[in-house]
């Protein structure tokens, strides 16, 4: 990390982690969680955030001098709405089965909680180049998560990774399903994306023990 | 009428706001620790749901759909804008959210009262613009279907965030594992309730019509034997291809 001071560094390093936006912030759980049944539309659905968020922090970290207080909401929604719309029309013309699988979640990247939060929190009062790493930093946090659901829920419920039979064939009863191994359904339904986070939030918490929060 | 019925219901049980697309998990999480909170909130997003979904449904049929256009004159036939759906429907929820912000507050003190304060925080609620946006992707067909699904929706997500308000204020005298206390049991419950609203799923499936969201395992049977059935077709194809060549 020459490139990078010690301060930038932390930027980008610590929403990876103690200062997660899931798991600790818990800001933009809402377009996240279902879609991430298979690894690959959780990695798009990441690539998708982090543009946005570091280019939308950027755009309001230049323009955070001359934006009226009072309509900075509708601002900030005029900027993540067009960085979305870019993103949804990169989608759809270059990986068109892709933007089927996300459909309307594309559009929910809009009122995603972590890109607003970071609006208001960070990049209306900081440089760009700050900015741009929080953005960064953050949508990196978030992707990791989303990642993580996505490799359990597609391994566990399918059996595969990234469409890859990576367990053997559950039809013809290869691999590890010539044993008696039978794919978990209950992973692919919406719900267990909520509880694999759960779970994620627990080991967090319970390697961490200053994140325990006090009832 | 029956298909009013039917939406009402699909749209509150079965498409759950919450449970089924996790929806407005944002504030879900954030206002659920009290229920009277809850309820405020859950009647905002009722309101705020039932105006900018038909709102949005005029939006996107005389302006952004392809061919909307069309009653401006004849030429116009060809534009397709609907690009510019995410920016509309989010600038009419913020414009909405404001107006019925100031009116309420204007006409009603007493409902602002309680309503008021939640009002801002719903313009970023992804449950106003998912309703938006699922509005559009089913192609729902006229203006009354669009109020019926708004309202609906919002109905869903207030039974939900009432449900959990509830369990949470229980739960603070259970001994739960500390790691997992406040965010991460309120996931966990969540999902199970998911999984429980996942049982309505058979309900609007009375006639021989084969069930709109089949549970995990019948879709994972459903795809197994779709697999089987693919490779038949394909040795199939290999035979008669061979036919062919033998003739």
């Amino acid at each position: 990390m020459a490139l990078l001071s010690k301060k930038d560094a932390n930027l980008i390093l610590d929403p990876l982690a103690d200062n997660n936006p899931i798991t600790i912030q818990v800001l933009g759980i809402c377009s996240a969680l279902a879609i991430t049944a298979e690894l690959k539309a959780s990695v798009v659905m990441a690539v998708s955030v982090m543009f946005v968020l570091a280019m939308g922090n950027v755009v309001i970290s230049l323009m955070r001098n001359i934006i009226p207080s009072k309509i900075r909401i509708i601002v900030q929604l005029v900027v993540v709405a067009t960085l979305v719309i870019i993103v949804d029309q990169v989608l759809k013309a270059f990986a068109y089965e892709l933007s089927k699988t996300l459909s309307v979640f594309v559009g929910l990247i809009i009122t995603n909680c972590i890109i607003m939060g970071r609006f208001e929190a960070f990049a209306l009062g900081n440089g760009p180049w700050k900015s741009f790493l929080d953005g960064l930093g953050n949508a990196a946090g978030y992707g990791i998560i989303l990642v993580i659901v996505g490799f359990f829920r597609e391994l566990l419920g399918s059996g595969t990774l990234f469409g890859f039979k990576v367990l053997g064939d559950p039809v013809t009863k290869t691999g590890l399903y010539s044993i008696g191994y039978e794919n978990n359904g209950f992973m692919i339904i919406p719900p267990a994306a909520l509880i694999v986070v759960g779970i994620i939030i627990w080991v967090q918490r319970s390697r961490n023990r200053s994140l325990i929060e006090e009832a | 009428m029956i298909e009013h019925l039917e939406l009402f219901f699909k749209s509150i049980f079965i498409d759950n706001m919450v449970f089924a697309v996790f929806l407005g998990m944002c504030s879900y999480l954030a206002v659920s620790k009290k229920v009277s909170t809850a309820v405020g909130l859950g009647a905002a997003v009722i309101f705020v749901l039932g105006v900018t979904v038909p709102l949005n449904w005029l939006l996107d049929q005389y302006l952004l759909k392809d061919g909307a256009l069309v009653w401006l004159g004849p030429e116009y036939a060809d534009y397709n804008l609907s690009f510019l759906s995410f920016i509309l429907f989010i600038a009419t929820i913020a414009t909405m959210v404001q107006l019925v912000e100031i009116v309420v507050e204007k006409f009603s003190p007493s409902l602002y009262n309680s309503l008021g304060i939640f009002l801002p925080l719903i313009a970023v609620n992804c449950a106003i613009l998912g309703g938006s946006l699922f509005m559009q992707a089913r192609e729902i067909p006229n203006l009354g279907l669009a109020l019926n699904y708004g309202v609906s929706s919002g109905i869903g997500w207030f039974l939900a965030i009432l449900a959990i308000a509830a369990i949470r204020e229980k739960i603070r005298y259970s001994n739960v594992p500390a790691p997992l206390r406040g965010l991460g049991i309120t996931f966990i419950i969540t999902g199970l309730m998911g999984i429980g609203f996942q049982s309505f799923g058979g309900m609007l499936t009375g006639d021989n019509e084969p069930p709109e969201e089949p549970t995990a395992t019948t879709t994972a049977k459903a795809k197994e034997e779709k697999e089987i059935k693919k490779e038949l077709e394909d040795e199939e194809k290999t035979v008669s291809y061979n036919e062919v060549i033998n003739k």
